[in-house]
């Protein structure tokens, strides 16, 4: 397996913000330029610090949104009410400023064409970031293998990446939403956490071997792994990315 | 359900960095169960230090504490690892 | 100088009074909870506390015996080797001399050990004299099971890893024996003054 920048010595390297974008009202993307940048597998992350003029330092990791192909190394980031890290990426970080970070790290949580399909990627909130790079690369592979996002959101307004999502439906890959807070008038999608009822619906069955992908919250990563396996899909499929608290 | 606990792909950085080599698609076999996993699906618990834990016996399978330059690490819990 | 990083602060105390935080430590105002598995959860009618090994007789305590024992309300400062201290945090508890009144032994050391698998070691002398508690209120309430509760230990002095969560006993030994994280890196002792927090220290 090829391994590119995965192998060897990891380095803290900075990296040039260019721009700090919305998303939706609590959701920002950091396009940055990284010098240097040996390239990423969609559904990597890289590790982000910030250091105080004291010397204080607090360490969170990101996945990575771009695409592999993609010109400039994008992070999108949800602004955490009692964050320590996020609120100073959202609202402060801007244009001209540096970004200390490592990576791309973990192989593990990969998607690429050489794996095939069918594919299942369920996420919640901002687990959909690192399933927005395996639906990019996807895209941008001209690839038309059977792939499949289950996104579950509070409100149509906090649905990351809605546009382009609507945009890039079709030529087999399907885009599902559920709501789970509030939905606008008329809205005949799904209204409710994701279960295993939806999953049945919406993903392929367990016949077909999907290699499913999961990220979001840990209680949403959680029921979705065991409705999974309560339907019959192979726990070695199914691999999780919980986005729990940090810690420390 | 544990809030506190994440996938072992959370501490790829870390494992990286202290194996200077990507880990999470290494497969560890857990000393006390004999279950194998990749290193991205272990359990990961952040106290003092970083803790892994085998997904299906809950055993500790590895414990690393990160220095300024060096690390000091305990895969006693892994009964091999490729 | 390294990198820093342009109006980052982090969540942290500015005002603290520095004769109050050891080196290399940054206040804190919320509870980072840290742990080294998960959460264990011990239903008070099963919960039992031992005084166990070189005694001349051990002890033990069901909850309801226990929370009859003569308690203390204290307030101390909490020092994390990760780096985060908290002041003035309130507790209630059972002072460890109560406990061990009473108990002849000549050992040296103690073990102490908790639900979850978790283990850490003192010499004895760190734990008497008035110097900590096994806690079961945190803040007039009782202590919440992410924090260590039905009951944990609380030795303020040292790091905070040497002060169990989930604690179901103390073990008397004439030998030490270094516990879940002196045996891998960190410092037998902990001092957060002489900022003892790992092997070499």
């Amino acid at each position: 397996m090829e391994g590119t920048a995965l192998l060897g010595r990891l380095n803290w390297q900075l990296a040039d913000v260019l721009d700090v974008t919305p998303e939706t009202d609590r959701v920002k993307t950091l396009v940055l330029d990284v010098p240097g940048w040996p390239g990423h597998r969609a559904g990597q992350h890289v590790d982000v610090r910030l250091t105080a003029e004291d010397g204080y330092q607090a360490e969170r990791s990101y996945s990575i949104a771009s695409a592999p192909n993609g010109k400039h190394l994008e992070l999108t980031v949800e602004c955490l009410d009692d964050g320590e890290v996020s609120p100073y990426l959202t609202d402060e970080l801007h244009a001209g400023d540096k970004l200390e970070l490592r990576g791309p790290v973990g192989g593990y949580f990969v998607w690429e064409p050489p794996v095939g399909g069918p594919v299942l990627l369920v996420g919640g909130g901002s687990g959909v970031v690192p399933l927005m790079a395996i639906i990019r690369e996807r895209a941008a592979t001209d690839s038309d293998v059977d792939m499949r996002l289950l996104l579950s959101s509070r409100t149509w307004d906090d649905v990351i990446y809605r546009e382009e999502l609507e945009r890039l439906k079709g030529g087999g890959l399907t885009v599902t939403h559920t709501l789970t807070r509030a939905h606008p008038e008329g809205w005949s999608g799904y209204a409710r956490r994701i279960d295993g009822e939806m999953l049945a619906e919406v993903g392929p069955g367990p016949g077909d071997r999907p290699h499913v992908y999961v990220c979001g919250p840990t209680p949403l990563v959680e029921a979705v792994a065991t409705a999974l396996v309560a339907l019959g899909h192979e726990p070695s499929r199914i691999k999780t990315e919980r986005f729990g608290p940090t810690g420390g | 359900m544990d809030a506190l606990m994440l996938d072992g792909n959370a501490v790829a950085g870390l494992l990286q960095e202290v194996f200077e080599t990507e880990m999470t698609t290494a497969t560890g076999t857990c000393a006390f169960c004999g279950s194998s996993m990749q290193l991205g699906a272990v359990h990961v618990f952040r106290s003092a230090g970083v803790v892994l834990r085998c997904p299906t016996c809950g055993n500790v399978l590895a414990k690393i504490v990160k220095r300024e330059a060096e690390a000091c690490v305990d895969l006693t819990g892994l009964r091999a690892l490729a | 100088m390294s990198f820093v990083s342009r109006g980052f602060r982090g969540r942290r105390q500015p005002d603290a009074d520095s004769a109050r935080v050891p080196p290399g430590q940054y206040v804190t105002t919320d509870y980072p909870v840290l742990s080294a598995g998960p959460t264990p959860h011990t239903s008070l009618d099963v919960w039992d506390f031992s005084i166990t090994g070189e005694v001349d007789q051990e002890k033990g305590w069901t909850w309801a015996e226990f929370q009859a024992l003569p308690s203390e309300e204290v307030t101390v400062d909490i020092h994390c080797v990760t780096k985060w201290s908290k002041l003035d945090t309130h507790w209630r508890g059972v002072s460890i001399d109560t406990l061990l009144a009473g108990v002849g032994t000549a050992a040296e050391h103690v073990i102490q050990y908790g639900d979850g698998g978790y283990t850490t070691n003192t010499p004895l002398e760190d734990v008497t004299g008035g110097k900590a508690w096994i806690v079961y209120e945190y803040d007039g309430e009782p202590l919440p099971a992410e924090h260590g509760g039905p009951a944990r230990m609380l030795l303020p002095h040292l790091y905070f890893w040497k002060s169990a969560k989930w604690i179901r006993g103390l073990r008397l030994q004439k030998e030490d024996e270094p516990g879940f994280w002196e045996t891998n890196g960190y410092n037998n002792y902990g001092d957060p003054w002489k900022e003892q927090r790992y092997w070499g220290d």
